[in-house]
């Protein structure tokens, strides 16, 4: 495939790995700590254990597994309310498979649906809004869920709905934004992270000028990478050059598909239909200001939260869980005490679990580093 | 978070609603166009990748970054093999001189 | 091979399946003996199918006895339906254990509504896929359901077949470098279904690989008599047989990206969708280990036939401290391939 498989050259990796072990120890010379760096975003998350990246490098480079997975943070209290939108009789729930096994307090999507619940995976929202076409008689819910990446996407599905005067359409916003998440994990006191791998597919939409505080006021190096294995060794290396030289820049190892401003057009249907919303709940973060969009006044008829008047109720995560530490890179996943135990990809307790880009279940099913067994010969 | 694929535009199957299909190798999905029409007309998008994002193109692909991306990683395996050919020269000399 | 595939005698007059066909009645019998049995085995079907032994008279070959049920939606798809699945389905369980199969049953659980053209199409399609496996589908059973009771239609088969004398395969017996090989492309059967099911809404040429395994396992024994044990990859796909023949045998099983044969249109829907192919289903390709010194005859026999075009050998099984598959992938590095949780879902945003 092109465009791919040049990106998942094992020669070039080779060429890179060099590079990285010398770098590394270069810096390793004068300190007596490992270097954390944080991929931000679940994709990175997810490729990094698919073609098992991490046992590639030297052992003193870890990756802090960040927030970057719209699924893992996604509170109880909001799948609530899609269980609860689900069970209308009236309605056509549909969603991204990704979300269908995220528990709610009660039930997730999955267990909704054998309920009787009428829930639909789609692969896009205009699939969403076929079905809406389609079905008249129904209202038809699209689950909105994603970072930037996504809000392009769900924004035009809008305003195609309202071209055509489709009524029977709504989206229940999940937005959130990844900038202020970032913000929220540096101001933490117990963060380790010394450099950032920056979320590709975020930064095609809006640019990569955003992360320019990173470098300013936090002196970190954030290096904005694709997610073919061969990218996030690029974008490693990178932010190692970085590191070794004293410097602290915003840099683009995915030039091919990020522009330094993002995508016009994108953002120009966010911002017509999307507006800050004041905060948002995260699972395992709590409340983050102005992380989370909501649809604008303009938009309401296409607007689930308005039109089903959904309750939101604020549930805390089980006690136990330690999935915030895990998500500032405080702590590795098997360090919860949960993990393994009471907390597994059959019966997740925290989100971190649920999703294969979550760093939980990441870890659970392929081993990690340390569990992948070294064949004995 | 965000799944992308390169994708390859097709074919324009409805200019007013900005639609098409990409081909992702061998299989056709419809697509959205509307970020990456940019100042042209739908049809100057035949042909064109483009990285796709729940039915959605994205962004166009830039063929020079890439290469670009691709040139600096065949520089640095060529430089790599140079230094490794001198380190081997050196040991040759210092064999000689033994 | 029967070169024309008897067509039913044509009693049943009705466009669609109703109550009545299931009513025990004349309605009934038409159903039976036009749908199915007259397809079937025209010269007749008792209700009850009387087999002759004379293939277990020889001293140690034992009876091997299974069964599965079929509800794959849709009912007919690019590369086959619920009828052939049904029939390749229990040969080729049969078949990876050892047995050579002989006799099935055929179970039909039809919903009121249901054409009858669909039936007819699905009789046939069994009975092809019966002959080409060279087995008889000699004793059955339909019922007819109300409306919303079944989804259309569901097959249930058992199979009857022999293992031969001395013939023992087992998981159990995987040693550490015998070679692991399967017998074709990876994945053609879930991504044909995902496309046709067209929830995704994706077009591909992708056809199920949906075919009796029976012919291209005795090839394979007879090439290679050692062969230790084989699984056939359907639900779970690749990395489920895998995993259950580690933990079977408690021995690690490691295989190589680079040497797994896939479509460029599988990896395409994978790629688009999210999901990982090692989990898709197949109908038509299984996974054996052999002796390290037998792998290359292994691998010619299944070329030279036609399921096995594709086969290729893909890893080995290795001691490891604890037994688990590991994938070396195109990349360099290398993961754990464990067992699914539940369904796959596609992984989007
Ligand atoms: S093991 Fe479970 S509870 Fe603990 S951090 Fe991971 S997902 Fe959260």
């Amino acid at each position: 495939m092109k465009y791919v498989d040049e990106f998942r050259d094992p020669v070039r990796a080779g060429v890179l790995l060099k590079e990285i072990e010398a770098l590394t120890a270069q810096i390793m010379a004068g300190r007596d700590r490992p270097v954390v760096i944080m991929e931000v975003c679940g994709g990175h998350t997810h490729s990094i254990f698919r073609y098992g990246i991490e046992k590639m490098l030297p052992p003193e480079i870890e990756f802090a597994h960040g927030p970057g997975c719209p699924v893992c943070v996604l509170p109880m209290g909001r799948v609530d309310d899609c269980v609860e939108l689900a069970m209308k009789p009236e309605v056509i729930f549909t969603t991204f498979g990704d979300a269908m096994r995220v528990p709610g307090s009660r039930l997730s999507l999955l267990g909704a649906k054998a309920e009787g619940a009428d829930v639909r995976m789609v692969y896009s929202p205009l699939d969403a809004l076929a079905l809406a076409r389609a079905n008249p008689d129904r209202e038809v819910v699209f689950f909105g869920l994603g970072f930037e990446t996504t809000m392009p996407s769900t924004a035009l599905t809008i305003l195609q709905a309202q071209a055509e005067g489709i009524g029977n359409f709504s989206l229940f916003c999940n937005h959130i934004t990844i900038i202020p998440t970032i913000k929220a994990i540096l101001d933490s006191p117990d963060m380790g992270i010394d450099g950032f791998l920056g979320p590709g597919h975020v930064s095609m939409v809006i640019g990569t000028d955003p992360y320019d505080f990173i470098a300013r006021d936090y002196h970190r190096p954030l290096v904005v990478a694709g997610f073919e294995p061969l990218d996030v060794l690029h974008s490693v290396w990178m932010v190692l050059r970085q590191m070794a030289e004293g410097r602290a820049e915003i840099e683009n190892q995915y030039a091919r598909i990020v522009p330094r401003y993002g995508n016009e057009a994108s953002l120009a249907a966010v911002t017509e239909v999307f507006e800050l919303r004041e905060f948002f709940e995260w699972r395992g973060l709590g409340s983050i200001d102005h992380s989370g969009v909501q649809i604008r006044e303009a938009y309401a008829a296409w607007d689930a939260e308005r039109k089903f008047a959904v309750a939101s109720p604020s549930i805390p995560d089980p006690k136990a869980c330690q999935c915030g530490e895990v998500l500032k890179g405080a702590i590795k996943p098997w360090q919860c005490k949960l993990f393994g135990r009471s907390c597994t990809p059959e019966t997740p307790m925290g989100a971190l679990m649920v999703s294969s880009e979550g760093a939980c279940a990441a870890y659970y099913q392929y081993g990690g580093i340390d569990a992948v067994p070294e064949p004995a010969q | 978070m965000c799944l992308g694929i390169p994708g390859q535009i097709v074919e324009i199957t409805d200019a007013g609603r900005k639609l098409g299909v990409a081909n992702v190798s061998g299989v056709r999905r419809p697509v959205n166009l509307a970020c990456v029409i940019g100042e042209g007309s739908v049809e100057d998008l035949i042909g064109t990748w483009v990285l796709i994002h729940v039915g959605f193109a994205m962004s166009k692909i830039d063929e020079d970054q890439a290469a670009e991306t691709l040139r600096i990683l065949t520089e640095l395996g060529e430089a790599q093999q140079e230094l490794a050919a001198m380190r081997d020269g050196d040991r040759a000399l210092g064999d000689a001189q033994w | 091979m029967n070169a024309v595939t008897p067509t039913g005698n044509g009693r049943l007059r009705a466009e669609r399946v109703t109550l009545a066909h299931g009513g025990g009645g004349k309605a009934m019998r038409d159903l039976i003996e036009d749908v199915f049995t007259s397809v079937f085995e025209p010269d007749g079907l008792e209700d009850q199918a009387r087999l002759s032994h004379e293939m277990l008279a020889v001293e140690g070959a034992r009876l091997a006895f299974t069964t599965d049920s079929f509800v794959v939606q849709p009912l007919e798809f690019p590369g086959g339906d619920i009828g052939k699945i049904a029939v390749c389905g229990t040969v080729n369980d049969l078949t990876v254990g050892g047995a050579q199969p002989l006799w099935l049953s055929a179970a039909f659980i039809i919903e009121e509504g249901t054409e009858v053209a669909l039936l007819r199409r699905v009789a046939a399609a069994m009975r092809r896929a019966a002959d080409q496996a060279g087995v008889r589908i000699v004793t059955g059973d339909t019922k007819v359901v109300e409306r919303g009771a079944a989804d259309t239609l569901f097959v249930t088969t058992s199979g009857v077949g022999v293992i031969p004398a001395g013939r023992e395969l087992a998981a159990e017996k995987v040693r550490a470098g015998d070679v692991a090989l399967v017998n074709g492309v990876l994945g053609d059967h879930g991504a044909a279904i995902l496309a046709a099911r067209g929830d995704m809404v994706f077009e591909a040429d992708i056809r199920s690989d949906c075919r009796p395994l029976n012919h291209l396992m005795e090839a394979v024994i007879e090439a290679a008599p050692g062969v230790r044990c084989a699984r056939d990859a359907t639900r779970g796909g690749l990395a489920s047989a895998l995993n259950e023949i580690s933990q079977a045998s408690a021995i690690g099983i490691e295989i190589d990206e680079a040497r797994l044969p896939m479509r460029a249109e599988v990896k395409g829907v994978c790629e688009l969708l999210g999901l990982d192919p090692l989990y898709l289903a197949n109908e038509g390709a299984l996974v054996l280990f052999v002796p390290e010194e037998q792998a290359e005859a292994a691998l010619a026999a299944m070329r030279s036939t036609e399921a096995g075009r594709d086969a290729a050998i893909i890893g080995r099984a290795a001691e490891m401290r604890s037994p688990r598959v590991v994938m070396h992938s195109l990349f360099g590095g290398s993961r754990i391939v464990d067992m699914l949780v539940g369904e796959q879902l596609p992984r989007i945003c």
